[in-house]
């Protein structure tokens, strides 16, 4: 088996812009798309603020623009997901289930997902009325109600974008007030369809039963008591984790879960062993910073391998 | 031999009448992960041609199969077999993992 100068495992602006880099730079880069190839950006909808699209561009076009480009120069993909990472030794070993592989530097740029609600009706009723997806979902729910759960910004564009089919949106928000920036909240304050529901949690999501989402159990997060919802469609919009499971034991980590990179750079604990795009950032999570990081890695992969340490 | 593109008035004969395991992609232009899928689904098409039918499903025009099957998220793939649906998938599959699957299934 031969040694590889560098995999990167991950695919979205942080893997492509890396693999862009690391290809021009004769790496002959391995790349991995994983579970949720094209990452995040495969759920938006128009991004508005990369740079060099004055009219904007919808997210899924924007990634699969940067996987031509890595391929162009000469970057291997696999559509496949790494099951597991061996850092203790060198080379290291990436294990996929086309087989094993050996790289001298590895680029994490595995990303963050949407979290969860963590129910198990939640989980048994995905794709029956429970999405992941608002932008991808949101037909189904043609004169529906609809509920969203959050309040950031992520549970605002949802709430407005269902506002386009479904009859009503309710936005059960857990504290009594929004985390949204002002102009997404004013968005949803301003739209008629959209209601909110304060200091209320989702306990329960009803029609397991029947197999398909037929209503909510609310909790109210101050009083503790209990009350039902009859509803079509379930979407939750609470924030991100780092998709870091692979590397727990591996390489430090923060307390969040998150790579730690090092002064700045991309470095990560294990030297050879570089991170970028929101697996390693929890502050700015933005489709250009990844893409920047992503850069970054590579770069800094590029001079580990003529330092001559690996 | 590669995908079929099917309709609501062509999914009875096509799908359910087939002598073959019939593989459908429902999907639509506006969903990102569809795009993903769609690469993977036509690459197996092609695979295994003559042994699973492989169909692609515009739910957008086509919204009656979608709601018949309960599709409401897409991408959905479904796996019939003598007219019945014999397997459901939510979201973006693995090609490795889809392709042991029809092998399965056939």
């Amino acid at each position: 088996m031969s040694v590889l100068n560098v995999i990167i495992i991950g695919s979205g602006p942080a893997g492509y812009t890396a693999a862009i880099y690391a290809a021009r730079a004769n790496l002959a880069p391995l790349l991995f798309s994983g579970l949720e190839a094209g990452g995040q950006l495969t759920t938006t909808t128009y991004v508005e603020n990369f740079p060099g699209f004055p009219n904007g561009i919808q997210g899924p076009e924007l990634v699969l623009a940067m996987r031509t480009q890595a391929e162009r120069f000469g970057t291997r993909i696999v559509d496949e997901a790494v099951t597991a990472v061996d850092f203790s030794s060198r080379p290291f070993r990436i294990t996929a289930p086309s087989g094993n592989f050996e790289a001298k530097t590895v680029i994490i740029a595995t990303g963050a997902s949407a979290r969860r609600l963590g129910l198990e009706s939640e989980k048994a009723l995905y794709g029956k009325g429970v999405s992941a997806c608002a932008t991808c979902d949101g037909f189904f729910f043609k004169g529906k109600d609809v509920i969203v759960v959050g309040g950031g910004d992520a549970a605002m564009e949802e709430a407005n974008f269902l506002t386009r089919f479904a009859t009503k949106v309710t936005v059960a928000v857990r504290k009594d007030t929004l985390r949204a920036s002002k102009i997404m909240q004013d968005r949803a304050r301003k739209n008629a369809k959209i209601e909110f529901l304060w200091n209320t949690e989702v306990a329960e999501i009803l029609g397991v039963d029947v197999g398909h989402v037929t209503g909510v159990k609310l909790k109210d997060t101050v009083t503790g008591a209990f009350s039902e919802m009859n509803i079509g469609g379930v979407f939750a919009a609470i924030g991100h984790e780092p998709t870091t499971k692979l590397f727990t034991g591996q390489l430090e980590l923060d307390a969040k879960g998150y790579v730690v990179t090092k002064n700045g750079t991309s470095a990560t604990s294990i030297p050879g062993v570089f991170a970028g795009g929101d697996v390693a950032d929890f502050r700015y999570r933005q489709a250009v910073t990844a893409a920047g990081t992503g850069c970054m890695a590579a770069i800094d992969a590029e001079k580990f391998l003529e330092s001559g340490t690996h | 031999m590669s995908e079929v593109i099917l309709t609501d008035a062509t999914f009875e004969k096509e799908v359910l009448q087939a002598s073959e395991p019939v593989l459908v992609d429902f999907w639509a232009p506006w969903c990102g992960p569809c795009r993903i899928i769609g690469p993977i689904v036509e690459k197996l098409a092609g695979e295994f041609a003559g042994k699973v039918k492989i169909g692609k499903l515009n739910v957008d025009e086509n919204p009656a199969s979608a709601q018949t099957y309960g599709v409401m998220s897409i991408p959905t793939l479904i796996i019939y077999k003598g007219g019945q649906v014999a397997e459901q998938l939510v979201g973006v599959q693995q090609e490795s993992a889809l392709r042991e699957k029809l092998k399965s299934l056939m």
